[in-house]
C-alpha cells in the first residue's frame, strides 16, 4: 500500500473548494489551512502562462519532518501517510523548519498540524475530503502499489512533476502538467 | 419630507444585538475540537444526521445534504449525487455555506426605526408581532393614500416567490430582481429576438460535449457556475479548443488555446469580423442555415466589409488570429459554443452584442445540437389555487415613457427611477419591500438609489445579514438562512428534469423567521389570508408534490428526484422541421421584431467613449469563493479571500510609481472616490488601458465585522450608466478611474 495524490494543473481553476472542504472536515480553525492554492504566472503581457496548483503535505517517502521530531509525535502510518500525534507534540517547530513545502502550521491549541490525507475517511473507503468535493475532478487519490488504480493509470499516461525534487524527499503528491 | 428622516443607522451600534466574537479563534463549526485525531476516525459523514437542501449562496441552486452532529449543529454541506446542477460536488461557496448559518453578525431580531428626544434615529428591538404591525400599517397607508401600485418589491433568491405573492395580492406588479437589468437581461432579449426563446438558468450549454468553447468576457472558473465549471473541465479532458476573449488573462484564458486580449468595448467588431470570415470562407453550416434561418443574404451583405483587417484597428486583435479562431469554430461546427455569458450589461448596446453572439451560433448550427446548445426540460409543478389577483392599472413601466417594451422582466433600475418623483408622472412608487438584495451595491450609481430611498414613505428590508440596505429601512426583518427553513420546490431546467427539496436542517437561530412565514403573517394582518391558504409550508409542499406523484416524505428522504423526459428531444433530429417562436417561424439572423420597434435588425459596431488621459477603464468580475456582496462576511469564505485588490499592468504601475501591495484610492470620471483604500496588484494579466477588481467588497456597514472597510466597491465607482435602449439594461463598463496615493478628504457617503 502506497497512498499518493495526483493534482491536475490543466483542469484546476483554483476555486479553493478543497481548502474549505478540508477546514469543515477536519475542524481546521479559521485563519489556518492544511491545503492551499498557488497561482504561478510566467511571461509578460500578452505572452503568458499560468499554472494553478492545490498544494498540501507531500507525504514524502523520505521524511525530514519525522527525522527532526524530538518526541516521535511526527510519524508515518500504513500507506506512507505522515501524521502528527497532537498529544505528543511539544510545539517546538523543528518539523516546520524541516519541511521544504511549508505544509505544517502551529495550531492555536499548541501543537503542529497538517494534512492527514484524511486517513479517517480513507480507512472507511472514502476519498479524502478535498478529492471528494473538487468540482473539476482535478484531484485523484489512491494506491500506487495497485497498477490498476486511477492514480497509477494517470501517472503512466500523463506527464507529471513533483515539487522541490532537489530536496530529496521523494514527495508523493504528483502534479499533472 | 425632511432630508434627514431616514439617516443611515449602524446596526452594530445596538447594545444588545451587536455581540462581538468572544474567543480569539472562530472555528469552522461549534463542535469541540478533538485533539487526538490520530487515535481514530472522526467526523465521518456517516456519523451525522443528514437533511436535504438546495444551496442559496448563489443562483445556481445546487442540491445537497446538510450534515449535523449529535448536538444538532450544522457541520458540513455536501452535494447530492443525483443533482444535475452539482453532480454531487458543491463549489467553495456551497461547501462554505455553513458559515452563513454560524455568522455571529447575522440579524437577530426585528428592528424598528425610532427617533429619540434629541432627534437621533436609532433602531429598537421589537417582537415579530409588533414589527409586522408596523409594516402592515406602513404598506396600508401607502395603499390608502396612493394606491397599491405604489408598492414595489426588490428581490433576489427564494423569498421572492412569497413576497411576490403578497404584493400581487395587495394589487401591485412592481416586482424586480437586479439579476435581470443589471445582469443577464440583454442576453435573454438578444436570444429571444434570434431563436424565439431565451436561455434562462442553468444555461443549456452542452459544454461537456463541445469541441470548441468560445468565452467572451465570461470567466468560467472565477464565476463558479458549478455545472459549467465541471463541464469545462470535461471539455479540457476531451481536448476541446477553448478561445477566450478578455482584456484580462482570466483563469479560463490560462486554460485556452487562444487568448484574445481585446481592447475593451470593441467585442461587437470582433463578432462581426468572425461572421465575415465564417461567411466568406463558407465555414457555416449551410444546410442548417438554409433550413432554419431567416435573413442570411441580408447578413452576408451586412458583414461584407467587416473584415479581420477592419476589426484589427478597432479590437487590436491581429487579422490572422481572427481568421484562425473563426476556422477553429468552423471546424468544430456544430459542436461549438459561442458562450452567451451571464453578466452582460456592459456598454449599453448589449442586446445587440448578444444578438451577434446568437447569430454566430446560428451560422455555426450549434443551437439545438450536440456540443452546442441542448433543449432543456423542467418539471412542471402545479400552483395551489387562490383567488385571482386584483387588476393593476399602473406599474413602474408608466415611468419609462413607452421605452424598453422588449424587456421580458421588470427593471430594478426602472423601479428605482419610478420612485423618484417627476413632474411628468402622476404616480411614483412610495413603498419598497427589499428581500435578499443589497440594492446599495447591486444597482449602479448608489447616489440615485439613495435619492429614491429618501423619497419613500416606507421601506422594509428582509435579510439574513445587516447589509448596507438594512441601514435605510424603517423596519428590518431578520430572515433565517436557507439551512433553517423550507422553501419552494426547485424545478430548474436541465438535460433531464428534476425536483429538489430544501428543508430545515436546524431550527432557526436567534429570533429569525423564513420568508414564507413573514409573507404569510403580513398577508394575514392585511386581510389577504386567502392568498396563503396553508397553515404551514410543509402542507403546501406536500400538496404540490403529491400532485406530481411524489410526497414530502419521499423528498425528505431522497432530496432530489429525477423525472423522465417525456420526449427524446435533447437535440434537433436530423432534418427535423422546427417552428421557432419568432415572427417568421425561423431563426432570425435579421430580426423583424427589432426592426418593428425601430432598432437595427442586425447588430452594428459603435465606438464607445475611451478613458481620458490618466484614467483606466474599470472592469470588475467574480472570485470563485464569493457571490456578490452576500458572502463577504461569511467566516469560512472571508477566510479564503477577505478583500479585493486592484489589478494594474506593470507598465502603468511604473508610470505611477505604484508598488505591489501599496494601498491607494480610486477616483472615477465623476470625482467619486472609493471610501476605503485598496491594495495594488501589479500583474501582467491585464491590459494597460484597464484595471480590474472583484465585485462585492468595500462595505461601509460596521455590523459586517469581517467585511467592513475591506477593499473598494466597484458599484459605487460606477456612476456612468449606459442604458440599453432595447431593454433598459444598465451598461456599467463605461467608467474610468485614476489613482490617488494619499488619503483624500473624508467624503460623506451616507444619506
Amino acid at each position: 500500500m502506497r497512498y499518493a495524490m495526483a493534482m491536475d494543473t490543466a483542469k484546476c481553476v483554483g476555486c479553493s473548494d478543497c481548502v474549505v472542504a478540508c477546514q469543515t472536515e477536519n475542524n481546521v480553525p479559521i485563519g489556518f489551512c492544511r491545503d492551499w492554492i498557488v497561482e504561478n504566472v510566467e511571461g509578460t503581457y500578452p505572452q503568458l502562462e499560468m499554472e494553478i496548483r492545490s498544494e498540501r503535505c507531500n507525504h514524502c517517502e523520505n521524511t525530514p519532518c519525522v527525522r527532526t521530531c524530538p518526541t516521535g509525535a511526527s510519524h508515518v502510518i500504513e500507506g506512507g501517510i505522515v501524521k502528527v500525534t497532537h498529544d505528543e507534540c511539544i510545539g517546538c517547530g523543528a518539523c516546520i523548519q524541516a519541511c521544504p513545502y511549508d505544509a505544517r502550521y502551529f495550531h492555536p491549541d499548541g501543537y503542529v498540524d497538517k494534512c492527514t490525507f484524511c486517513d479517517h475517511r480513507v480507512a472507511e473507503g472514502l476519498d479524502t475530503a478535498c478529492v471528494s468535493v473538487c468540482p473539476t475532478h482535478s484531484l485523484t487519490f489512491g494506491d500506487l502499489d495497485d497498477p490498476q488504480s486511477p492514480i497509477s493509470v494517470l501517472l503512466r499516461e500523463r506527464k507529471w512533476k513533483t515539487l522541490v525534487p532537489e530536496a530529496g524527499t521523494q514527495p508523493q503528491v504528483y502534479f499533472l502538467i | 419630507m425632511v432630508k434627514s428622516r431616514r439617516d443611515f443607522i449602524k446596526i452594530s451600534a445596538l447594545g444588545a444585538t451587536g455581540v462581538a466574537v468572544g474567543s480569539k479563534y472562530l472555528f469552522a463549526d461549534n463542535s469541540m475540537l478533538k485533539k487526538n485525531e490520530s487515535k481514530g476516525p472522526f467526523r465521518l459523514p456517516s456519523d451525522f444526521k443528514r437533511t436535504p437542501t438546495y444551496c442559496e449562496v448563489c443562483f445556481w441552486k445546487c442540491a445537497g445534504w446538510v450534515y449535523k452532529d449529535e448536538k444538532g449543529d450544522v457541520q458540513k454541506i455536501i452535494g447530492n449525487s443525483d443533482d444535475p446542477n452539482s453532480n454531487g460536488r458543491f463549489c467553495p461557496r456551497g461547501t462554505g455555506g455553513v458559515g452563513m448559518y454560524h455568522d455571529e453578525d447575522r440579524l437577530k431580531t426585528p428592528l424598528i426605526r425610532v427617533t429619540d428626544d434629541y432627534g437621533n434615529q436609532t433602531y429598537r428591538e421589537a417582537s415579530w408581532d409588533e414589527a409586522l404591525d408596523v409594516v402592515a400599517r406602513g404598506l396600508q397607508k401607502v395603499i390608502d393614500e396612493h394606491g397599491a401600485e405604489c408598492i414595489a418589491l426588490f428581490t433576489h433568491g427564494s423569498g421572492g416567490k412569497y413576497f411576490g405573492n403578497l404584493i400581487k395580492a395587495l394589487g401591485s406588479h412592481n416586482i424586480a430582481a437586479p439579476s435581470y437589468a443589471q445582469c443577464r437581461g440583454p442576453r435573454e432579449v438578444g436570444f429571444i429576438a434570434t431563436f424565439g426563446e431565451g436561455l434562462s438558468s442553468p444555461e443549456p450549454t452542452d459544454i461537456k460535449n463541445t469541441d470548441c468553447l468560445v468565452l467572451i468576457g465570461s470567466h468560467i472558473g472565477e464565476n463558479m457556475h458549478n455545472g459549467q465549471v465541471q463541464e469545462m473541465s470535461q471539455a479540457i479532458d476531451r481536448g476541446a479548443t477553448i478561445i477566450t476573449v478578455d482584456p484580462r488573462y482570466s483563469t479560463a484564458a490560462s486554460k485556452s488555446k487562444y487568448w484574445l486580449p481585446i481592447k475593451p468595448a470593441t467585442d461587437l467588431a470582433l463578432l462581426l469580423a468572425w461572421m465575415n470570415v465564417i461567411i466568406e470562407e463558407e465555414l457555416y453550416d449551410k444546410e442548417y442555415v438554409k433550413k432554419y434561418t431567416y435573413g442570411f443574404d441580408q447578413l452576408k451583405e451586412h458583414v461584407k466589409g467587416k473584415t479581420p483587417e477592419w476589426a484589427y484597428g478597432i479590437t487590436t486583435i491581429p487579422p490572422n488570429v481572427i481568421r484562425e479562431t473563426a476556422r477553429e469554430m468552423g471546424k468544430a461546427s456544430p459542436a461549438v459554443i459561442i458562450h452567451p455569458g451571464r453578466h452582460v450589461t456592459w456598454y449599453g448596446d448589449d442586446t445587440q452584442r448578444l444578438r451577434a453572439v446568437a447569430i454566430l451560433n446560428a451560422l455555426l448550427g450549434s443551437w439545438g445540437r450536440k456540443g452546442g446548445f441542448y433543449k432543456p426540460d423542467k418539471a412542471k409543478l402545479p400552483s395551489y389555487p387562490h383567488p385571482p389577483y386584483p387588476e393593476v392599472e399602473r406599474s413602474w413601466k408608466d415611468a419609462m415613457g413607452g421605452k424598453y417594451d422588449l424587456a421580458d422582466l421588470a427593471l430594478a433600475n426602472g423601479v428605482c427611477d419610478a420612485t423618484i418623483p417627476s413632474v411628468t408622472r402622476d404616480c411614483s412608487i412610495k413603498a419598497w419591500i427589499v428581500n435578499g438584495t443589497n440594492l446599495i451595491e447591486t444597482l449602479p450609481d448608489s447616489r440615485k438609489t439613495l435619492e429614491a430611498i429618501k423619497n419613500l414613505e416606507f421601506i422594509v428590508v428582509v435579510d439574513t445579514m445587516p447589509m448596507e440596505i438594512t441601514g435605510y429601512a424603517d423596519v428590518v426583518l431578520p430572515e433565517c438562512t436557507y439551512l433553517e427553513r423550507y422553501d419552494t420546490i426547485r424545478a430548474s431546467q436541465h438535460r433531464e428534469p428534476t425536483i429538489a427539496l430544501r428543508m430545515p436542517a436546524v431550527e432557526p437561530k436567534y429570533n429569525t423567521k423564513s420568508a414564507w412565514w413573514i409573507a404569510k403573517h403580513l398577508a394575514d394582518k392585511m386581510g389577504k389570508s386567502e392568498y396563503f391558504p396553508f397553515d404551514s409550508l410543509e402542507e403546501e409542499l406536500d400538496w404540490q408534490l403529491k400532485k406530481i406523484g411524489s410526497s414530502l416524505e419521499e423528498m425528505q428522504r431522497i432530496g432530489v428526484k429525477k423525472l423522465k423526459r417525456p420526449y427524446n428531444d435533447l437535440y434537433f433530429a436530423d432534418g427535423e422541421d422546427i417552428e421557432f417562436f419568432t415572427n417568421t417561424g425561423k431563426i432570425e439572423l435579421y430580426s423583424t421584431t427589432l426592426e418593428s420597434y425601430g432598432f437595427d435588425p442586425m447588430p452594428k459596431y459603435t465606438a464607445h467613449p475611451e478613458p481620458p488621459e490618466g484614467f483606466y477603464r474599470l472592469i470588475y468580475g467574480r472570485a470563485p469563493m464569493h457571490t456578490f456582496t452576500r458572502t463577504i462576511n461569511n467566516p469560512n469564505l472571508s477566510d479564503l479571500m477577505d478583500t479585493n485588490v486592484v489589478w494594474i499592468n506593470p507598465k502603468v504601475a511604473k508610470t505611477w510609481g505604484l508598488d505591489n501591495g501599496q494601498e491607494i484610492y480610486l477616483k472615477n470620471q465623476d470625482g467619486v472616490i472609493s471610501e476605503f483604500p485598496i491594495k495594488v496588484r501589479v500583474t501582467e494579466r491585464i491590459r494597460w488601458d484597464s484595471v480590474y477588481m472583484v465585485h462585492g467588497f468595500g462595505h461601509y456597514k460596521k455590523g459586517l465585522s469581517r467585511a467592513y472597510g475591506k477593499g473598494a466597491s466597484d458599484s459605487r465607482l460606477i456612476t456612468n450608466v449606459m442604458m440599453d435602449p432595447i431593454m433598459g439594461g444598465t451598461g456599467m463598463r463605461g467608467n474610468f478611474v485614476t489613482f490617488l496615493t494619499s488619503k483624500p478628504e473624508i467624503k460623506e457617503v451616507k444619506s
